[in-house]
């Protein structure tokens, strides 16, 4: 692909000279009086992909939903096909041909696909929905996308995430839309599964539909796109043709800083000590065979794919799934975990990859999620942490208007911070963290970062699941990489991503840091496995 | 967590059974279970009047039942239908008062009225964002005051002509279930076919998602509304046909409201909206009569049989949820010994399939 790439790219730059289908210039917003948005625009040209990036907070929601008809522009002025628009309604935008992929899946689990891709336009005939023309009509599209493993009556329940993702483009597609809007359409997916999603955006983009497409994920961003707006603090930094920009440069545009400014190193006079959490030979009905001990002092990082049982791995040390079989020590002692209470007392913390269903009781207050925990399960203790808690909570900078205001008010890194704190107060040994940062900003992700360092210091044991691979290589002493339900390696700190990837894939296999059989697995092929890989921050 | 329990993969993919074929079996089973206890007290459950008494028993509820079914598909409730069918018998019993020649004139003021309660239920419900469940039970207690103030007991008087309706049948099949069963064939046409039953489905399902779609999300939960009070007038009609007069206190002492939500969610739809069908409601309200039935041939103390009810509720919906949870696939067994489990770990990664499986 990357022979291939500036080539693609040379070729694509006509495509810049033509007539523009939409000219977004000047827009503004704010919200009760807070600007949001100002004097931010794009140009986009039938077939370009579009790369809209910034920090959370930069504006590119808030960008796109007025596109989209979401919100109303305070100010400025949107082109579509050479008029002036001002759409109130999503739908209203969609009929005119700009259709939005929002972030959170608009679908019907119980209702097919075709009834969701028609949802608000079925067809009729003789006054009655068509059926047939509905269903014949979702499977020329997706035939159109080279999709042939969807069916058109199959509930979309039934789907994986990244087929239900092709749904909501398939849905932006039946209306002839000529652009097409992405919200981190790769938020969700597996990286095996971006794959499948780079190949509809650049078979729409032949098509000659344009894409504005929002992504945390830079390498995607320079994989797909022609050209890129940077947006930071609701203004325009730049906007211009990719091949101009690497991704040091663009993370500097983003947040003024390079990468590698993002991982603390680990505190002074850290001391990794004796192993906290043994395991030896652990397994139930999703992870089998994992060895693993974690050290005092120590944060192991744990890689691999959506679906290699790194979320079952945490959730069976907490004894959610309890193991059914192997040996679990905690500080040298024989443990069975076989509940999350018994967890918590043993002084075992499980932040949870899904923050808003696991995490948080969205409309109690910041107080009452922070104490959660320790009213139900140490119950002696609340008054000592309910005095602690205003300092817990200014030492992990969670902005807010009181520790009185309802969670579903805050933002995400906001969130995960009241996560954090309700973990804090029961003074947990051993902390299991499920993908920390998914979804916050960079800023709440180095307060989460030197949260971690911190608790290190302090002779607490870390374990961090993340998909984010310079994230895993920026924190972890160790690196353990779980394949199909078993720890396919443990790697050294500082492993390089294609190791990771490797591991990760099934095609490496190492223990105890040194490759020990590698004959029996096929070669892996190097260059398909590192286009999954993630450059992202 | 068991292990989940072995179903159909179909590209290494999860597939439920639908849920109607599941009341379907269900309604089966009790079938057999019942026609054999009838038997060891040495009855024929499949006589032409023992199967007449529980078609029979299916109509009313089958009435309420169907409406009930749109409005819980749009994450509505209905509470007020008992007082619609006291109000119905009432009305119609009244305007009828013995004279056949005042029947069209009484069921249409009856499809009227009740008509008219669906509505302000419906707009309550959409326009004032009050919860349904409250709603209708507000405006059952309206309806209520208004039955206890008017009407200190039964009546009115149903013409013999209208009576008919409740009293014959066609073989061992009452007129009255016939009408209830081309009801439910329309209500499941409705569903299917028409968009505002599609759109049942997409706002009881998620009002968010319906409404960025651009469909009108008050529309079809009004609509529902008016069907279901319509559907339960049709119930109090029926009523009034089999007593001959209108009764203020039909309704409450036939416990429609509780007893239709009951053989809806018996009948596969979820309680939240946005799944079910008319004849899982159908096999719902039959699975009732049926047991209802086998209890009464019986003679069951009146006492047991709501046991007993009460027991087929929860252990249906106890099933339906076990069912409903997605449970993530064993990829290994709970035994404490792994057979696969290698000892050398250099073993290849068991075959591709589990890939697939780990992707799902």
């Amino acid at each position: 692909m990357t022979a291939e790439q500036p080539q693609a790219r040379a070729d694509r730059s006509a495509v810049l000279d033509g007539e523009p289908v939409l000219v977004a210039t000047g827009l503004e917003k704010s919200f009760f009086g807070v600007t949001v948005l100002r004097g931010v625009g794009l140009t986009l040209h039938p077939g370009e992909v579009h790369g809209l990036v910034g920090e959370n907070g930069a504006g590119k929601s808030t960008f796109m939903k007025i596109l989209a008809g979401v919100y109303e522009r305070d100010a400025g002025s949107i082109t579509l096909g050479g008029s002036e628009v001002a759409f109130t309604h999503p739908v209203q935008a969609a009929h005119a041909g700009l259709a939005t992929v929002f972030q959170e899946f608009n679908l019907l689990p119980e209702r097919t696909v075709a009834q969701n891709v028609f949802l608000g336009r079925e067809p009729k005939r003789h006054g009655l929905v068509d059926r047939k023309a509905m269903l014949a009509e979702t499977r020329a599209l997706l035939a159109d996308l080279g999709i042939d493993t969807i069916e058109a009556d199959a509930p979309v329940r039934t789907l994986t995430v990244a087929e239900q993702q092709i749904v909501e483009i398939v849905k932006a597609l039946s209306v002839d839309a000529r652009v097409i809007q992405m919200d981190e359409p790769t938020a969700a997916l597996a990286d095996h599964e971006v794959e499948l999603l780079y190949t509809i955006v650049r078979r729409l983009s032949e098509r000659g539909v344009a894409i504005v497409y929002v992504s945390h994920r830079l390498k995607e961003i320079f994989d797909l796109c022609d050209t890129i707006t940077v947006l930071k603090d609701g203004a325009l930094v730049s906007s211009g043709p990719a091949a101009e920009l690497d991704t040091d440069e663009l993370v500097r545009r983003m947040v003024g800083r390079p990468i590698s400014a993002y991982f603390p190193a680990a505190e002074a006079d850290t001391v990794v000590g004796e192993p906290r959490l043994e395991l030896r030979g652990v397994g139930n009905a999703y992870v089998d065979g994992v060895d693993l001990d974690l050290r005092a002092g120590e944060i192991v990082g744990i890689a691999g794919l959506q679906g290699s049982g790194r979320t079952e791995l945490v959730e069976a040390l907490f004894g959610i799934a309890p193991f059914t079989r192997g040996e679990l020590r905690l500080d040298g002692r024989p443990v069975h975990m076989t509940s999350a209470r018994q967890a918590v007392k043993a002084g075992i913390a499980l932040i949870t990859e899904d923050r808003k269903a696991q995490g948080l009781a969205l409309n109690q207050s910041i107080g009452d999620n922070a104490l959660l925990v320790i009213r139900s399960v140490f119950a002696r203790r609340t008054g000592q942490a309910r005095r602690e808690l205003p300092g817990v909570l200014s030492s992990l900078e969670v902005s807010s208007r009181g520790i009185d205001q309802e969670v579903q008010y805050l933002s995400g890194g906001n969130q995960q911070k009241v996560v954090l704190a309700k973990w804090l107060a029961t003074k947990p040994k051993v902390v299991l963290l499920d993908e920390p940062t998914r979804g916050i900003d960079v800023g709440a992700k180095v307060a989460v970062y030197t949260l971690m360092r911190r608790l290190a210091k302090e002779g607490v044991a870390i374990l961090m699941i993340s998909s984010e691979l310079p994230e895993v290589i920026g924190m972890s002493d160790r690196i353990v990489v779980m394949h199909d339900g078993r720890a396919s390696a443990e790697l050294p700190a500082r492993s390089d991503e294609a190791t990771i990837l490797s591991a990760a894939t099934g095609t490496l296999r190492v223990g105890g840091a040194k490759v020990v059989g590698t004959a029996d697995a096929p070669g892996p092929d190097p260059v398909s496995d590192a286009s999954n890989e993630e450059a992202g921050r | 967590m068991s292990a989940a329990t072995a179903t159909s993969v179909r590209r290494g993919r999860r597939r439920r059974l639908d849920s109607s074929l599941i009341v379907g079996i269900a309604l089966v089973g009790v079938i057999i279970i019942g026609a054999i206890l009838v038997a060891s007290v040495g009855r024929n459950f499949f006589s032409a009047g023992n199967i007449r008494d529980i078609l029979t028993g299916m109509s009313v509820l089958g009435f309420v039942a169907i409406g009930q079914t749109l409005v819980i598909l749009c994450a509505s409730l209905d509470l007020s239908v008992p007082y619609v069918i006291s109000l119905s018998s009432l009305i119609a019993a009244d305007l009828m008062a013995g004279n056949p020649a005042n029947i069209p004139i009484a069921v249409l003021a009856v499809l009227v009225v009740s008509a008219l309660i669906g509505l302000a239920n419906g707009l309550i419900v959409t326009k004032l964002k009050v919860n349904g469940f409250i709603a209708t039970l507000g405006t059952g207690l309206i309806i209520k005051g208004y039955l206890d103030t008017n009407y200190k007991g039964t009546s009115g008087e149903v013409p013999w002509e209208f009576q008919l309706i409740g009293a014959t049948g066609i073989g061992p099949v009452p007129v009255s279930t016939l009408i209830m069963l081309v009801v439910a064939l329309a209500g499941a046409f409705f569903l299917a076919r028409t968009r505002t039953g599609n759109h049942m489905f997409a706002v009881g399902g998620d009002e968010q998602v319906a409404r960025l779609s651009g469909i009108r999300t008050a529309r079809p939960v009004i609509i529902a509304h008016v069907l279901c009070s319509i559907t339960a007038a049709l119930a109090g009609l029926l009523l009034a046909s089999r007593l001959g007069v209108g009764s203020p206190t039909v309704g409450v002492q036939g416990g429609y409201d509780l007893l239709s939500i009951a053989a809806v969610v018996l009948g596969g739809t979820l309680l939240m909206g946005g799944r079910g069908s008319i004849w899982g409601t159908i096999g719902g309200v039959a699975i009732f009569a049926v047991v209802d039935n086998v209890m009464s041939v019986m003679q069951v103390n009146p006492f047991l049989k709501d046991v007993v009810r009460g027991v087929v509720i929860v252990a249906a919906v106890a099933v339906y949820t076990s069912r409903s949870l997605d449970r993530r696939r064993p990829r290994f067994g709970t035994g404490a010994a792994e057979p696969d489990r290698p000892d050398d770990r250099s073993a290849p990664p068991p075959a591709a399939a589990r890939e697939k499986e780990a992707s799902a």
